[in-house]
């Protein structure tokens, strides 16, 4: 008896243990954006006094929404185009036998193994000879970069698996390799096109690097450079009620997306077109 | 409405040659079941007439249009697959529609169409189901509905009722029969594993093995007069017994002597040069009755009797190979006794030493 509630406590403790490692940052953050002046550099755990004043001066001065709308047309474009290529390269790997086709699957692989600053300064100069640095093009083109092997692969891995009966189906009745991957296949995939959207969204969301690299002026940037380029009032002064303000209202679309998603992430929608 | 001739078609997967050279002819309006054992080729032959393959030579035409590089959907024919091979995510209706609308047809000529095809397979109340809410047996019907409203010149079936229990593919069997009644002059290609099904439905069978047409005709022709020892063993259950024979005379007055029997008169046309030379005796277990006269042509010691009701089965040993016979009613031989076996001259078959058929000499 004592022996199970001892193991009960230690198993919740542990969670508790996780779950305020992976949510505390967040909300210190967020109890953070919610101070102001001098109360900032004060330690609480609990808020005192709400104050909204570092938001409306976020999305008031300087360039934060203009950042913002970039980081949300680069992303979405990211998905859209990563899941489009991804899902015709998927369908000629996974169902059309080919010369080659287990290399180009390694070689697609091996793309994302190569650090972002390995391949930072080519990549720097294929943009500046295609004339699209500092614009948004220049972070869509590089960001495909890392999205499109774990997309290619997912979707790949995903299709390999519908049943071949269905889309040999589809053939004498004529439909055309698109209509197969557009009106039979998409519909099957849900929740591997969802899975792989989020992941490749958030990747396009998140990154730093190549957004700090390919961008000179302030309009241009993407939130997490903006965010980290942030200028207090003096040389000396970080705005940290700002940058946390900015911070949480960067992270409210991803927690957004994954909650709208989550049930078509574990729905599986193929039961009932084959045997079984 | 069309016919379908196959000439010399063959194909290779790499270096390995599945179908060894096939010529077939299909008249319109025809059931033709293709049959024979596991990796026989005769679902690679389907897929083949389908386009789901293309052929590595020879030629496939319908309606004495070559139809080698036609896509599957311009040939004219529809398939129904073993797995049901439904459209998940749609309905029963835009399972059935698909093809069509694809095709560009008008609205209201689809649904005249999928409504007409849901009536003959009563599958009306399901349209708006998706196929999961569905049996098999009524999955399997919304697959053959997908066939019949696409109009097919050629219906091609790929073990279609492999994945349904025993009672209801007797029941599907005869509704595929009726239907193809009722389909005047749709001509059917029928793939099947099971003989029974293939003796039921067919007008003619063809009988492959290992990438060969062993032989092509009526079921009654595949059981009376097999053209060989593979197509005698494989059609009718039990497999007819064979046995090593002596051919004692040839020419006129045929006679044979099987293994462990006795000497036996045969309907065969044997050349006379191949008297004293070593065949293959065969007759059916159907076909043997007990005789207590002197024209056994097996006789022994029963080793097994098996009681099934309408038959009984008993197994003699006579040389090295057992014989069964497959009596009529319970009887009453028992383990242990001694008894005749003999069968109505038409009944005997023999072959040479590769195993071919020497043709009859009766009717």
């Amino acid at each position: 008896m004592i022996a199970k509630l001892v193991r009960g406590a230690a198993f919740y403790a542990l969670v508790s243990v996780i779950v305020v490692v992976a949510v505390f940052p967040f909300y210190y953050a967020i109890l953070t954006s919610l101070k102001s002046g001098t109360a900032l550099f004060e330690v609480d755990y609990w808020p005192k006094a709400l104050s909204l004043a570092n938001y409306v001066s976020v999305l008031t001065t300087g360039t934060f929404l203009r950042n913002l709308g970039n980081s949300l047309l680069i992303a979405t474009v990211v998905v859209a185009l990563s899941l489009l290529l991804g899902v015709t390269a998927a369908y000629s790997l996974s169902r059309i036998r080919f010369r080659g086709r287990g290399l180009l699957l390694i070689t697609i692989l091996s793309v994302s193994m190569f650090p972002q600053i390995a391949v930072l300064a080519g990549l720097f100069e294929l943009i500046r000879a295609l004339g699209i640095y500092n614009t948004p093009p220049a972070l869509i083109f590089a960001y495909m970069i890392f999205t499109l092997p774990f997309t290619v692969w997912v979707l790949t891995t995903f299709m390999r698996d519908l049943p071949v009966e269905i889309e040999e189906a589809a053939i004498i009745d004529g439909a055309t390799p698109w209509i197969i991957v557009s009106k039979v296949f998409l519909p099957l995939m849900w929740p591997a096109l969802v899975t792989t959207g989020l992941l490749a969204f958030i990747a396009a969301w998140n990154e730093f690097l190549f957004a700090l690299t390919f961008t000179s002026s302030s309009t241009q940037r993407t939130v997490p450079v903006a965010i980290a380029l942030f200028g207090g009032a003096g040389q000396f002064e970080i705005p940290w009620g700002n940058i946390m303000a900015a911070s949480v209202i960067v992270t409210v679309p991803l927690v957004v997306l994954v909650l709208v998603f989550q049930r078509k992430i574990v729905a599986g929608l193929t039961g009932g077109g084959v045997k079984g | 409405m069309a016919s379908l001739t196959l000439r010399g078609v063959r194909k290779s997967f790499g270096t390995v040659e599945v179908i060894k050279g096939i010529d077939l002819d299909v008249a319109s309006g025809e059931f033709v079941v293709f049959v024979g054992p596991s990796g026989c080729g005769k679902s690679t032959l389907l897929r083949l007439v389908a386009g789901l393959e293309d052929v590595t030579s020879g030629t496939i035409a319908i309606d004495g249009e070559v139809v080698n590089h036609l896509p599957p959907a311009q040939r004219g024919l529809a398939m129904v697959f073993q797995s049901y091979a439904l459209y998940p995510h749609m309905t029963v209706y835009d399972n059935m529609a698909f093809g069509l609308k694809i095709g560009g047809d008008r609205k209201a000529d689809i649904d005249r169409r999928v409504r007409d095809a849901a009536e003959i397979l009563e599958i009306t109340p399901f349209l708006d189901r998706l196929p999961r809410q569905l049996s098999g047996g009524q999955r399997q019907r919304v697959a053959i509905g997908r066939a019949i409203v696409r109009n097919p010149r050629v219906f091609l079936f790929d073990e279609p009722l492999s994945n349904l229990d025993a009672a209801l593919r007797v029941t599907m069997r005869i509704e595929i029969a009726k239907l193809h009644e009722s389909m005047a002059g749709t001509t059917i290609i029928y793939v099947i594993h099971d003989q029974v099904e293939a003796m039921t439905l067919a007008d003619r069978i063809a009988l492959l093995n290992a990438g060969r047409v062993e032989q092509v005709g009526t079921p009654m022709e595949l059981y009376q007069t097999p053209a060989n020892l593979f197509v005698a063993r494989f059609i009718g259950s039990p497999a007819m017994n064979t046995v090593p024979c002596v051919i004692e005379s040839a020419a006129v007055g045929t006679k044979v002597r099987p293994q462990g029997g006795n000497s036996v008169a045969v309907a065969a046309a044997i050349p006379g040069e191949a008297a004293g030379s070593e065949g293959i005796f065969g007759v059916r277990p159907e076909d043997l009755k007990l005789t207590t006269e002197s024209d056994a042509i097996f006789a022994g010691r029963i080793n097994i009797v098996e009681k099934l009701g309408e038959v009984t089965m008993i197994y003699i040993t006579t040389g090295d190979e057992p014989i069964v016979a497959k009596l009529r009613g319970d009887v009453g031989a028992k383990k242990g006794d001694n008894v005749g076996l003999t069968a109505p001259l038409e009944c005997l078959h023999v072959f040479d030493h590769e195993g071919t058929a020497f043709p009859r000499t009766l009717g």
